[in-house]
């Protein structure tokens, strides 16, 4: 089954199969990003500049600031949830992301 | 590969998208089906309607675009009986009340919690009153923006309105216009005074003379007479952390071509502005690309037909419009209009306003003026054609104690956006935030003799839509912790405004706590105070600091001000609602 996947609203959201499912404005951390020399990065989240997913996976390019160090940019691809039998769960806001390196988004 | 938003817009979009709208209004909300909703409602910005933020669904923000702000006599009314009839929705607002019209950065009018069934009925009574929504928002022509009083005021080099009419006529509604890369936002001014903030639009046009055989105006040192027209600058906009000045492209216009010059412009923007990245589409990135001189002559050999002139002499050295320099630095109080009438701008807190209100100042502005009623660029209200004789008495009007032409400086200076309340972009709750600043530092913070205006600009997030980067301080969205918890905090820019020498905030202490906000402006005050060069103003004190000198100066702090919103109102359906989770969001509103 496919998932419709998309960043709307100017980058505020992610939509999952027309569903806005992923916010802006929450502050995620980051284990080892790209963005920063933090080895947790507190990032605000900003806007969304990509969608895509893998395999489960729904995954997420973020322009943001970390909190902790100033520094600010937009990340790699980030997981924010996944896809279980046709329906989608965020992944918990207060847990440590790790980044992933690829998507086929 | 062209983005989403750009397939959709190239299935329907433009006069077409009316229709299918209407059709939608009859048979209600419910009607566009789920997986066609965010394309639909991507179509319907072209028509002034954007679909409110998550939590709010079936509610839409209407935007009425009147062009230079001008609101003819009555028109204020209908607007205000719309309010009060459309207006209302499941939250309330606690400072505001239950209907409201926002008047807006761009010489604009938002309603908010509108229902689509309402829109047909909304539409005629507008369009019969002269009124449109057409293109207030999408990927065209917004509405046009200027000196509010062109046409009457004291200071104008050439009357610009005339030409802004011409321009709204012909690119409203224009097909070959219709579908532009991004939005295209156009400044026409006369004055000399800059109210028509141009540097920060994509396309300016900005009062100039020019030496050409037989024109009319003032005299130069050579004998020969100078025309009145306008100066064309490029590229300008405040979004997405990446401020730009328009730029000047070395063309003067006589106004009888401005419209051809404009129509050349947005043509080319059309034909080569990035359609496959939106936050790459504006054309201040193509200027930046290719160089005024390239946009020049590519406007020169493609899209006019006649050899444009280069640019004439300016007046720009006479504009105090945002610039912070203690005369005609806004619009508010009491001006002399050409005529011997005066126009008297009337300070309007963060631009909202009750229905109720709207209302008796269009009874206002019939009684004493002509019933005609304009709207500047910091979210204020202009009546004018105000014989001196009826000036004490309407000085005396009850309504003038909350929209007074002699506010303090901290009411007077305040602009917000619109925030959380209803946008999904946002970071923080933004206009009610505003009011208690505003409340807090009148009560609080005396500015040192002499200093009689502070700008203080908070927008939500990096889109700008309060203009935060040219204000004496800039407020914009941002989250930090505090005690571990996530808070709604805001990064502090300083030193901002327009002018001769326009130049951008520069943030130099990020993400202060919202409720250390306030605090911090005070502990600035107290530095500009201390600090001071004899009359120097804020500006100029800002400029001759470095950031670190500056950042040691906003001192956030804790005061008896207190925030109640703090916590993330993101995660609301509505921030002030009494239930306000999400889960709690009411139903999209059942068709009448
Ligand atoms: C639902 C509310 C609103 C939404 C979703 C919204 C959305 C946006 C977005 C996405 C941008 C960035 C544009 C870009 O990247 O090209 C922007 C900029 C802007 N908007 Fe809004 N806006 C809203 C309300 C307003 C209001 C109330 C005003 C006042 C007329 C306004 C005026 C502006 C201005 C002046 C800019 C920035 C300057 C520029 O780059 O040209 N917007 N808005
Ligand atoms: S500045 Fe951001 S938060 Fe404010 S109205 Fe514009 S898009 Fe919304
Ligand atoms: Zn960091």
């Amino acid at each position: 089954m496919t998932t419709r996947l998309r960043v709307l609203d100017d980058g505020a959201w992610i939509s999952v199969d027309d569903d806005r499912k992923v916010r802006v404005s929450e502050l995620w951390r980051l284990d080892a990003s790209d963005l920063c020399d933090c080895a947790l990065t507190d990032l605000v989240v900003e806007n969304f500049q990509a969608v895509g997913v893998d395999g489960s996976t729904v995954e997420a390019r973020v322009y943001g600031q970390c909190i902790a160090c100033g520094e600010d940019g937009t990340t790699g691809w980030i997981p924010v949830g996944r896809v279980h039998g046709g329906s989608f769960a965020e992944i918990d806001r207060d847990a440590v992301r790790r980044p992933t390196d690829c998507s086929d988004g | 590969m062209p983005t989403d938003v750009e397939n959709w817009k190239s299935e329907v979009y433009g006069n077409e998208v009316r229709d299918r709208l209407f059709e939608f209004a009859e048979a209600g909300f419910d009607s566009i089906p789920d997986d066609e909703r965010d394309a639909w409602f991507e179509r319907f910005k072209w028509w002034g309607l954007y679909h409110q933020r998550n939590g709010q669904e079936g509610y839409f923000m209407l935007r009425i675009g009147t062009p230079n702000g001008v609101l003819e006599p009555g028109q204020l009314r209908v607007v205000g009986e719309i309010a009060d009839e459309y207006a209302r929705g499941p939250g309330t607002n606690p400072i505001f009340g239950g209907a409201y019209a926002d008047f807006t950065t761009r010489q604009s009018i938002q309603l908010h919690w509108i229902e689509l069934s309402d829109v047909p009925a909304i539409f005629e009574k507008l369009e019969a009153n002269g009124l449109s929504t057409q293109q207030a928002c999408g990927d065209s022509w917004r509405n046009i923006v200027g000196n509010p009083v062109a046409g009457k005021d004291g200071q104008e080099v050439v009357d610009a309105w005339p030409v802004i009419r011409e321009l709204n006529e012909t690119f409203k509604g224009n097909d070959d216009h219709a579908n532009l890369p991004r939005k295209w936002k156009v400044s026409v001014t006369g004055s000399a005074d800059g109210s028509g903030q141009g540097d920060i639009n994509d396309l300016a046009f900005e009062p100039a003379y020019k030496a050409v055989g037989g024109g009319e105006g003032g005299v130069d040192n050579d004998g020969s007479e100078d025309a009145v027209g306008f100066n064309v600058r490029v590229g300008g906009g405040l979004s997405r952390n990446e401020p730009r000045l328009a730029r000047d492209i070395d063309v003067w216009v006589p106004p009888e071509k401005v419209p051809a010059v404009a129509g050349g412009l947005s043509a080319l923007f059309r034909d080569n502005g990035d359609r496959e990245d939106r936050y790459n589409a504006r054309i201040k990135f193509l200027v930046d690309e290719w160089g005024p001189e390239a946009v020049r002559e590519t406007l020169q050999d493609e899209y006019v037909d006649f050899e444009l002139e280069t640019a004439g002499r300016d007046v720009r050295e006479e504009y105090t419009y945002n610039t912070g320099s203690g005369e005609r630095n806004d619009l508010i109080g009491v001006h002399d209009q050409k005529d011997g009438r005066n126009f008297v701008g009337l300070n309007v807190l963060v631009g909202r306003m009750g229905a109720g209100d709207v209302l008796e100042l269009a009874d206002l502005a019939d009684e004493y003026g002509s019933g005609e009623v304009r709207l500047s660029q910091r979210q204020n209200v202009i009546v004018t054609d105000v014989p001196d004789d009826a000036l004490d008495a309407f000085r005396d009007e009850p309504l003038l104690e909350h929209y007074s032409p002699s506010p303090s400086p901290f009411m007077r200076g305040s602009v917000a956006c619109t925030g959380t309340e209803f946008c999904s972009l946002s970071i923080v709750e933004t206009k009610n935030r505003q009011v208690r600043f505003a409340r807090w530092l009148k009560a609080n913070v005396d500015l040192p003799g002499g200093v009689d205006e502070f700008h203080i600009h908070l927008s939500g997030c990096t889109a700008s839509c309060a203009q935060p980067q040219i204000a004496d301080v800039s407020l914009r969205g941002m989250k930090t912790r505090k005690d571990g918890d996530p808070v709604e905090a805001l990064d502090v820019g300083l030193g901002g405004g327009l002018g001769d020498e326009p130049g951008f905030a520069r943030w130099v202490t990020q993400r202060v706590p919202a409720d250390e906000v306030p605090g911090a402006i005070a502990n600035l005050i107290e530095g500009f105070a201390a600090e001071r060069d004899e009359d120097e103003s804020f500006r100029a004190f800002v400029a001759r600091h470095d950031d670190e000198e500056l950042d040691a100066l906003v001192e956030p702090k804790e005061t008896d001000y207190e925030d109640p919103m703090l916590h993330n109102t993101k995660r609301t359906w509505y921030p002030y609602a009494e239930n306000d989770a999400m889960e709690d969001a009411p139903p999209a509103p059942a068709d009448d």
